[in-house]
């Protein structure tokens, strides 16, 4: 943990706790709407620079030789009390930025895949992710058309889930339809945690 | 895009984002002792102490933004990011000389290898359902 020198003189601001829920899925899943739906901020971006190797920059020599990018992480904010915020962050979705994912993750209450059942396939590699690293994690079919042809055993079963994995369809343009995504992702946690300790 | 950029004194492109003047700003470094704890949720909290009275020649503009930005509302290291339109790397920096600087202080309620414990995560519930 990291503190500024303390001062006994200074202000009551109230900090707040805050805590994030990842939004993980395919490209075009809906994560973006997702965080909108629900963040009392317009989603914002945040961004990181990358060399061409997608590692973040090291140093300024030699970059301008080298091809930089950037990738942006779009996150959204939900005060819950003046004490305890929420930030929802959408991960970057391509495999080459997985090490943002690692950073995401660090001390992730949870996450969201987010399916689309077009694209199944796409979510496959974020339902690992949270599998290997431990966190719990919702998946939220989202009700692109077609999306009811797909019953959520069949899902369940596409993605090979363990059974205490919850599948919740969810309309990502929805706030109420969203809120119950992250209830579900926290109550989740909540029993990882009472299974863990 | 490796567009050329030639054209004016942009130092950035639309696609790229800024690419060489943050790194500049805090003069080629992209490392800073604090960096590896600053969470992007971590809390950045400037006390009531005019950045001025530190008299402090070193200090950037987005140094003093900043402080200005977390003296009254705590903001978060990705809301920083956000508002002054710089990657998270190049505001991390700029966080620790800071609070190297003792111009604000981060904090980290929850430690960020462990989980919330249940009564917060309660919280969280109650809170989301009452939005
Ligand atoms: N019908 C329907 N359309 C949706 C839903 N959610 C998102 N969309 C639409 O799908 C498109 C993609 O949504 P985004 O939120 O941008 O998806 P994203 O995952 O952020 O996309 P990338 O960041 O590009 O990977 C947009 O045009 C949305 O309006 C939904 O629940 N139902
Ligand atoms: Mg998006």
């Amino acid at each position: 943990m990291v503190y500024g020198h303390s001062d006994p003189g200074r202000s009551h601001i109230i900090e707040p706790v805050t805590l994030k829920i990842l939004v993980a899925g395919g490209f075009g899943a809906g994560k973006t709407t997702l965080v909108g739906a629900v963040s009392e901020i317009k989603p914002l971006r945040t961004e990181e620079l990358l060399t061409e190797a997608g590692r973040p920059v090291d140093n300024i020599a030699g970059v301008e030789g080298k091809k930089t990018t950037t990738v942006a992480m779009d996150f959204g904010r939900i005060t819950l009390r003046e004490d305890l915020v929420l930030y929802l962050f959408g991960t970057p979705g391509q495999d080459r930025f997985w090490f943002l994912w690692d950073e995401l993750a660090t001390g992730a209450l949870g996450a969201v895949v987010l399916a689309d059942t077009r694209r199944l396939e796409d979510c496959f590699a974020a339902v690992d992710y949270f599998e290997r690293r431990g966190i719990a994690f919702t998946v939220a079919v989202n009700c692109f058309e077609g999306a009811d042809n797909y019953p959520e055993e069949s899902v369940r079963e596409a993605l090979d889930l363990d059974p205490g994995t919850p599948v919740v369809m969810c309309d990502a343009r929805e706030r109420e339809s969203v809120k119950r995504v992250l209830i579900s992702v926290v109550e989740h946690a909540m029993l990882a945690t009472a299974a863990t300790s | 895009m490796t567009g050329d950029g030639a054209t004016d004194d942009r130092w950035f492109d639309d696609a790229a984002g800024p690419v060489v003047r943050p790194y500049a700003m805090t003069r080629g470094r992209t490392r800073s002792a604090a960096e590896d704890k600053l969470d992007l949720i971590a809390v950045v909290v400037a006390d009531r102490v005019t950045p001025g009275s530190a008299a402090d020649q070193t200090l950037s503009p987005e140094h003093i933004d900043i402080v200005e930005l977390s003296r009254d509302t705590p903001q978060s290291v990705a809301e920083l990011a956000a508002e002054l339109d710089l990657p998270v790397g190049v505001v991390r920096v700029l966080i620790g000389d800071l609070l190297h600087a003792a111009l604000v202080r981060v904090s980290r309620p929850v430690p960020p290898a462990e989980l919330p414990d249940e009564r917060i995560l309660r919280e969280v519930i109650n809170g989301l359902r009452a939005l």
